[in-house]
């Protein structure tokens, strides 16, 4: 399978605490992967690393074999790599329609004209539109972000992700706070795109019934180490990961 | 909506024939009125709209007014006196915000405070070309002129009165298109979440310097039109207490309306002038007055009206 994004011994160190300690990772195209591990782990430090939120003291990154190690944000997006937050990130005081608009018109290289009505792009619209329906959020289009509820702000986050119509996403815990419906929703939207081979998917979670129904591959960290790497059936076996998780009874 | 639009072409057509029945006292506070909205407009695209709040606009509404003083008394042709001013205001806020823009929050407004006052300084230095203390004397309103096709005599308060209206006018229409544009949509994005907008694959800091020039353009513009007017231009124009200017109106209208500036530029003036008939501490009253406005109309007067009042009117 092609190679998306691979790392060289990437490493990121805060004070003596080490959140990534000399990384090889390679994530291939197509692969539903999973990042889990404890808490203080490094798996959110491992995407800011990758996606630019920040840099690494030493190592690479890689995607599609050109080097981005050093690439600020957005024009790593602008190569196809994108991500979600775990702490809210969306802009509350504008639609949930405004919202969305926002990236589509940067995909659409769109966000640079100064004097057009931001309304009177069809093509613009028609997007956001059909994203709107798959997030599930039509209804409540022109409803102040800030005004959604929890759930709908996640699934809002997620859309906002998708829009920039990324190769690799990143989804940062996704589900935290989601109520069984919409976590449904939110993962079918993920099953199906991941299957279309529009986007490719690594998600970090803490509920291990999705992450063992979803990935291709499960990836555990540990202390900024990969402590195992492979498929769901492979991880439950691995004696190392239970030892980590020990007491946890999710295994 | 269409009360609003007729509203609007009232108020219009009511500056239009203001020439025909005011005198020139009210032509001339008109024009300050109109200069600071523009200012102020600009001032607010920044902090309204990308979330910038600078202390240096008055340093960008300076170089405006002394570009364009300049130009008059070598050249008297008002088109290329305004023009030179706005675009000296553009470029120098392009230069100086490229260094602003790397911060946010209370780091750019300190920076843009400092180089407000490092232009100040300037001003007051730099002899040979700003005329240190004394300034510039002596700037005519000069007529403009398009060679074979047009020349308007601009002497007349009333004359000039129509000239500061049409430009502002136009520069009202302008920023109102900018601000409901896809770009005017991405910078309120950055305000509320530049994390987010950096994620939807778009360079806030160019984003944020291209709204720091259209601020300083603004700025420039509204300066440039003040020599024709004062015949005079002196360094405390660009003295920071005229960079708070268009923060003041700006709050007391509202940050979050598109004419709040305007309308806080017009109860500026107005204000002022009833206070300045009893005592000649006019700022300690201004003051007050402001603080207690801010208080009551929280968000700003023109939100008061529309989220206020105006329910209330249509109710009955």
């Amino acid at each position: 399978m092609a190679e998306l994004l691979r790392t060289e011994k990437l490493r990121k160190y805060f004070g003596v605490v080490s959140a990534a300690d000399d990384i090889d990772l390679r994530i291939e195209e197509g692969v539903l992967t999973s990042i889990i591990g404890p808490n203080g782990a490094g798996k959110t430090t491992l995407i800011n690393l990758l996606t630019g939120n920040i840099l690494p003291d030493s190592g690479k990154v890689f995607f599609n074999k050109e080097e981005i190690t050093h690439l600020p944000i957005h024009k790593r997006v602008k190569k196809g790599i994108c991500r979600s937050f775990q702490i809210m990130n969306i802009f509350p005081k504008l639609s949930v329609f405004e919202n969305l608009q926002i990236p589509i018109l940067s995909l659409l290289n769109q966000s640079l004209s100064l004097f057009k009505p931001v309304r009177g792009n069809p093509d613009v619209n028609e997007r956001v539109e059909k994203l709107l329906n798959e997030i599930g959020l039509m209804d409540k289009k022109d409803h102040p972000a800030g005004t959604l509820s929890h759930g709908d702000q996640r699934l809002l986050e997620i859309g906002l992700a998708m829009a920039s119509e990324p190769k690799l996403l990143f989804l940062d815990e996704p589900t935290a706070g989601m109520n069984p419906v919409e976590r449904v929703k939110v993962l079918e939207n993920i099953r199906r795109l991941s299957r279309e081979k529009q986007s490719t998917f690594v998600i970090v979670e803490h509920d291990m019934d999705i992450v063992f129904s979803l990935s291709d591959r499960i990836l555990v960290l540990n202390r900024g180490q990969i402590l195992a790497d492979g498929t769901p059936e492979g991880i439950k076996q691995n004696e190392d990961v239970r030892k980590v998780y020990l007491g946890e009874e999710i295994l | 909506m269409r009360l609003k639009l007729f509203i609007l072409i009232a108020l219009i057509l009511l500056l239009f024939l203001l020439p025909s029945f005011a005198g020139k006292y009210l032509l001339y506070m008109t024009i300050h009125i109109l200069l600071l909205s523009v200012f102020a407009l600009g001032f607010n695209l920044l902090l309204g709209y990308t979330g910038l709040l600078s202390f240096g606009q008055a340093g960008f509404f300076a170089i405006g007014a002394y570009a364009s003083g300049k130009i008059l008394l070598i050249l008297p042709s008002l088109l290329a006196g305004v023009a030179c001013g706005t675009v000296a205001g553009g470029i120098s806020a392009l230069i100086l915000g490229y260094l602003c823009v790397r911060h946010t929050r209370i780091y750019f407004s300190m920076l843009t405070l400092c180089f407000g006052m490092m232009i100040y300084s300037l001003a007051w230095k730099w002899r040979e070309v700003t005329g240190g203390d004394d300034g510039l004397v002596g700037i005519p309103r000069a007529p403009i002129e398009i060679p074979g096709i047009l020349s308007l005599n601009m002497s007349p308060m009333g004359n000039y009165y129509y000239f500061v209206l049409v430009i502002s006018l136009a520069a009202i229409f302008i920023l109102y298109r900018i601000v409901n544009s896809p770009f005017g949509l991405t910078l309120k994005g950055i305000r509320d979440s530049e994390n987010r907008v950096a994620f939807a694959g778009i360079s806030i800091r160019n984003y944020r310097l291209l709204s720091f020039t259209i601020a300083g353009l603004y700025a420039g513009l509204a300066g440039s039109l003040l020599p024709p007017l004062e015949n005079t231009v002196t360094p405390p124009l660009a003295h920071w207490t005229n960079s708070a200017e268009p923060v003041l109106v700006t709050l007391l209208g509202g940050i979050h309306t598109f004419s709040g500036p305007i309308v806080g530029s017009i109860l500026f003036y107005l204000i002022k002038d009833v206070i300045v008939r009893f005592t000649q501490y006019w700022l300690i009253w201004f003051g007050s007055i402001v603080v207690l406005l801010v208080l009551v109309f929280r968000g700003g007067v023109v939100i008061f009206f529309t989220e206020r009042i105006w329910p209330l009117l249509n109710r009955t």
